[in-house]
């Protein structure tokens, strides 16, 4: 029978409800020491060397650093190409999605587009970058193609996959497919009674939409964007392995100073770090919430 | 009808192009090591090149242990946390998450001020070390897919009956988490693992930051040096991520994560 030291839940001898309490609290200890030391006190660490000086004195000047052009532009570089890819991501992958699911399409088209999806959303870094030079770098297939059947040099209009434009294009390789495979279940939500009920009343395809269906979908629809800029906005390796360190956004900023502490001030470099967590921290809750409201609908 | 069915193919037939297209053209300028002709001359020079070997049996043997370090480490957490804590759950999601929401550069930037050379837990003094602290990263970026993989592969199946059922035939925790758990959320934890493979295998910024031989890094010198090769290693790196995802799909149950990780 149990003794005091046996600790078996179901054990016949009553014991105090406090000692079965922390032998519960034992079992998720591993748990907590690795994410304390892996996660959670690794990224404190940074956060509070951001509010201080090189000798550990309080101070809010990495803060104000932030404010150097240099570093200013980094930021809204960064912000741009994750907002362009986001929304343009988020508008391709959801016509995708539609026409898969309610744009009439063969059925095995699903199945095929999903899994291309999952490829897809996984092919990132650097190989991804590999892919788009051979593409549309200056000697990629679809550049000297067109340069020799149509004439057309896309480089003499000024693109540049270097650049932010390209940069961005490049992202939509993965953040596309993301967007597809997050929203197919939004679509699938969409309950075929609502369409029929809003054409019985007289309404339109566009009422239908306007009234019905977007109002369902706006927070799958924002908060899944939200979740493309994030994804984007950390986002290194495709960027330096395609630009190297000639277009300057933040994460390749932040490396070279991690790397070379190109900003002659380590405390500055945790600021940089303190503001990224900030602005994917900020998009990522968003998402979080507008997907708690838009679960009520997708029962 | 009509109308919106030609408007569902366009859209399908732009996806197409644009995903299809640079896999082609990488396919093509792959072929064009020899001049004059295509050839398959520049995966020969990849894949006899023994910094490729070196460098992609690095990463698999990272990824393997991240695979052992991460089921070791989830499996018993979401179970007990159904079976003992509930009251816990959201604690333990909202963290699972995080992840998701700190940049890997930010983790690794992290790991480099708090485990340097001269504090309490010096991982980044001998290369030893930093392997396990790599492990221990990649852990940390595959923590919110495994561990919602497995969850879900716990939601599936009875987890206090067959508890209680193992006790009464007087199984010892170790056995009831390792011959009664463990075989019933096998395919979670295979979808998992499968997932982490394709995150590790060409994961840059930990390693390179961390100045470890992996293949990201192998990758990412590859490209700024030579001009063929680069695209066969991007074919390469496709098919590894297509292996690992017809795998996920053959063994997981449709459920999957996408990886900001590799970005």
């Amino acid at each position: 029978m149990a003794t005091e030291t046996d600790v078996q839940p179901i054990a016949v001898a009553p014991r105090s409800w406090s000692a079965s309490k922390s032998f519960a609290w034992l079992g998720v200890t591993p748990f907590v020491l690795f994410s304390l030391l892996f996660l959670i006190l690794p990224t404190l660490l940074l956060m509070v060397g951001a509010f201080q000086d090189a000798e550990g004195h309080f101070t809010l000047q990495n803060i104000a650093g932030l404010a150097d052009p240099t570093i200013l532009s980094a930021y809204w570089i960064s912000i741009q190409v994750s907002t362009a890819s986001a929304l343009l991501g988020a508008l391709i992958g959801f016509f995708l999605a539609y026409a898969v699911v309610l744009g009439g399409l063969p059925h095995w088209l699903r199945p095929t587009l999903m899994t291309f999806s999952g490829v897809a959303s996984n092919f990132a870094g650097v190989p991804l970058a590999f892919a788009f030079l051979a593409t549309l770098g200056r000697l990629g297939l679809v550049t000297v193609l067109l340069r020799q059947f149509v004439g057309f040099n896309i480089y003499s209009t000024g693109f540049n996959l270097l650049s932010f434009w390209g940069l961005a294009l490049t992202y939509l390789y993965f953040q596309i497919p993301l967007m597809v495979l997050i929203i197919t279940p939004a679509l699938d939500g969409l309950k075929r009674e609502w369409r029929e009920a809003s054409a019985i009343l007289g309404a339109s395809g566009f009422a239908y939409w306007r009234y019905v269906a977007l109002p369902v979908l706006w927070p799958s629809l924002l908060g899944t964007t939200l979740l493309l800029f994030a994804n984007s906005f950390g986002a290194i390796a495709t960027a330096y392995a395609l630009t190297g360190s000639s277009l300057n956004i933040i994460t390749i900023l932040l490396y070279a100073q991690i790397r070379g502490d190109v900003l002659h001030n380590q405390n500055l470099g945790y600021a940089l770090a303190l503001g990224m967590i900030l602005i994917t921290g900020l998009s990522n809750a968003a998402y979080i919430v507008l997907r708690s409201r838009s679960e009520r609908w997708l029962r | 009808m009509k109308q919106s069915k030609i408007g569902a193919w366009i859209a399908f037939a732009v996806g197409t192009i644009y995903f299809l297209v640079p896999l082609i053209a990488t396919f093509e300028f792959s072929l064009r090591m020899k001049r004059g002709e295509y050839s398959f001359e520049a995966y020969r020079v990849v894949l006899t090149d023994p910094n490729f070997q070196a460098s992609f049996s690095y990463s698999a043997a990272l990824a393997l242990a991240t695979i052992v370090v991460s089921t070791l480490l989830v499996v018993p957490t979401a179970y007990w946390i159904r079976l003992k804590l509930p009251k816990l759950r959201p604690f333990v999601e909202f963290v699972t998450l995080l992840p998701l929401v700190i940049p890997a550069i930010v983790i690794v930037f992290g790991y480099l001020r708090m485990y340097n050379s001269s504090s309490f837990l010096p991982f980044t003094s001998s290369a030893r070390a930093t392997d396990v602290l790599l492990t221990f990263g990649y852990v940390t970026l595959a923590l919110p897919y495994f561990y919602r993989a497995v969850d879900t592969g716990l939601g599936a199946v009875d987890v206090r009956t067959l508890t209680e059922a193992a006790e009464s035939l007087g199984a010892s925790w170790g056995t009831i988490l390792f011959n009664v758990i463990l075989p019933n959320v096998r395919s979670a934890v295979l979808s998992g693992a499968f997932l982490t493979f394709a995150i590790v295998i060409g994961e840059f910024t930990m390693a390179s930051l961390l100045n470890r031989p992996a293949f990201g890094p192998y990758l990412q010198l590859v490209g700024a040096n030579r001009a063929y090769e680069p695209s066969a290693l991007a074919i390469i790196a496709f098919f590894v991520t297509w292996a690992c995802m017809g795998l996920l799909q053959i063994f997981g149950q449709g459920r999957r994560g996408s990886s900001p990780a590799t970005r």
